[in-house]
């Protein structure tokens, strides 16, 4: 299944004229400087595109993104699929000749989509971390059940999947309990502390 | 290797390991204890943030690998397995040595410094100084499997790190040294799907198919993973009736270089490889 997303008026994105220099040049900076990379080093060469495992499941190839970034055209690549079906395995990053660090850019922008309220192109994404940051929040381990169960709820989608967790619990893959850390206590205050945008 | 030689060495299992894939711990840490090493787990770890905390919060995903990096005792080397938890160690520790802004963030938070000259090693520069040939003239070895090598990301780093050492053909090496029989194939360093595995099973299926067609074609009857993950990824999502088995390095190591039977292992895996071992007569 293709998972290409149409823009809401229904243009083709490839064929509208981008004027360079209507962008926004702080968030071009603010890129930069939160993924440690130099976007203008890429030359769109598409070594990264070639190599990239999951480039049928993204509307932007992953140096699509990069252009879309040093344009400074924040909408557009803040409410990209890509930057949420990039999983980060540096594939791209060995190929680059120019060293890049997508993975690194990846994760700023949806660190800036998620800060500045961006309509999140990819929801489910976003749940699955969410919920596994709310497992580590609790037992400062991942407890992959529960993971599970929590975000199929939220996602309302129980059938698919069935079959492989009743499977994986047959196996004793699943764990009942939690495996734990036994004083969470410093944990939780990390969390807190975090959420409230505070250093310790 | 006789007693006094044996060296201690801090581990660091991670979730993955700890649960889903207590096999790959049990086997790693028998392998390890049988070529001289003692393990000892690190007090009260906590979870690396797998694949979700960097992507959404560089600040939490640094304070939880730093968190670890203050509970590994002074003196001692620290010990990973799984590729991911490892990288997330190596950058927080690289960001301490960089950042005195970052050392101050994390004693601020954690009450305790973490040891400047920590070592830390991942479990295949471990296997990249050892010595597999004269190990296999007293164990069992692994004669007649036919097997090939899958890395999944694991070769793959971010910019900052390429100059680091890369244990590219290591599990082949390995693994012939101990009489098993690497076949070529193209897929080795295909990513997993890591959490695409649960939010688009569509697009992981299908890759993960192509993945074990492909080790059959090059005439593989097992694949031998790296990771605890990409091992998980490729066992649950594959949608192939019929298809070869999954082996952890650590249990095709600890199998070749002691015996084989009663082990728990082998019964936890979707595909069970208990037939392939047995008439490649590895296992009784
Ligand atoms: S491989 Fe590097 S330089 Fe080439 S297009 Fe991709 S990011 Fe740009
Ligand atoms: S890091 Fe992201 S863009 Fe690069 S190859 Fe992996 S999934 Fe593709």
């Amino acid at each position: 299944m293709m998972h290409r997303k149409k823009r809401s008026d229904g243009k083709n994105q490839s064929l509208e004229t981008i004027v360079a220099g209507n962008g926004d040049m702080g968030f071009v900076r603010e890129v930069a400087k939160r993924s440690g990379t130099d976007l203008s080093a890429c030359f769109h060469c598409r070594c990264c595109a070639g190599g990239c495992p999951f480039i049928e499941a993204m509307d932007y190839a992953p140096h699509g993104v990069i252009r879309l970034a040093q344009l400074g055209m924040r909408d557009e690549v803040l409410q990209s699929a890509t930057i949420w079906t990039c999983v980060g395995c540096h594939t791209c990053s060995i190929a680059c000749p120019m060293a890049v660090d997508m993975a690194a850019v990846m994760d700023a922008l949806r660190q800036i989509a998620i800060e500045s309220d961006a309509a999140i192109a990819e929801p489910d994404v976003l749940d699955f971390h969410r919920e596994v940051l709310r497992s580590i929040e609790r037992y400062g381990r991942t407890h992959k059940l529960e993971i599970m169960m929590r975000y199929k709820v939220k996602t309302r989608d129980w059938f698919t999947d069935m079959d492989v967790g009743l499977r994986m619990l047959a196996k004793r893959k699943l764990d009942l309990m939690p495996s734990r850390v036994r004083n969470t206590k410093d944990l939780k205050r990390m969390f807190r502390e975090n959420a409230e945008g505070g250093t310790p | 290797m006789s007693r006094s030689k044996r060296i201690p060495l801090s581990y660091f299992p991670g979730c993955s390991m700890a649960t889903t894939a207590k096999e790959n711990n049990r086997s790693l840490i028998e392998f390890c204890e049988r070529i001289g090493y003692d393990m000892i787990e690190v007090q009260d770890w906590n979870c690396c943030g797998s694949s979700s905390a960097h992507s959404v919060d560089a600040e939490l995903a640094e304070d939880l690998a730093t968190r670890n990096l203050t509970l590994a005792p002074e003196g001692r080397p620290l010990l990973a397995a799984c590729p991911n938890c490892m990288l997330r160690l190596r950058g927080a520790q690289r960001h301490l040595a960089e950042d005195p802004e970052a050392q101050k963030r994390c004693e601020a938070r954690w009450g305790r410094p973490v040891d400047p000259d920590l070592k830390l090693i991942h479990f295949f520069d471990l296997l990249a100084g050892a010595d597999m040939k004269g190990l296999n003239k007293t164990s069992p070895g692994l004669k007649g499997m036919k097997f090939v090598p899958y890395y999944g990301c694991m070769l793959a780093r971010p910019p900052a790190m390429r100059h680091e050492p890369n244990h590219h053909g290591l599990i082949e090496k390995i693994l012939s040294d101990l009489g098993a029989e690497p076949r070529r194939w193209g897929y080795g360093a295909r990513c997993c799907g890591t959490f695409l595995s649960v939010v688009r099973p569509d697009v992981v299926g299908a890759m993960v198919d192509a993945i074990f067609r492909n080790a059959a074609a090059a005439g593989a009857d097992c694949l031998v993973t790296a990771c605890a993950m990409c091992h998980m990824n490729l066992e649950v999502r594959s949608t192939l009736q019929n298809r070869i088995s999954v082996l952890h390095f650590s249990e095709a190591l600890a199998l070749a270089t002691g015996k084989g039977e009663d082990r728990d292992w082998f019964s936890r895996h979707l595909v069970d490889p208990r037939p392939m071992l047995r008439s490649a007569r590895l296992i009784a």
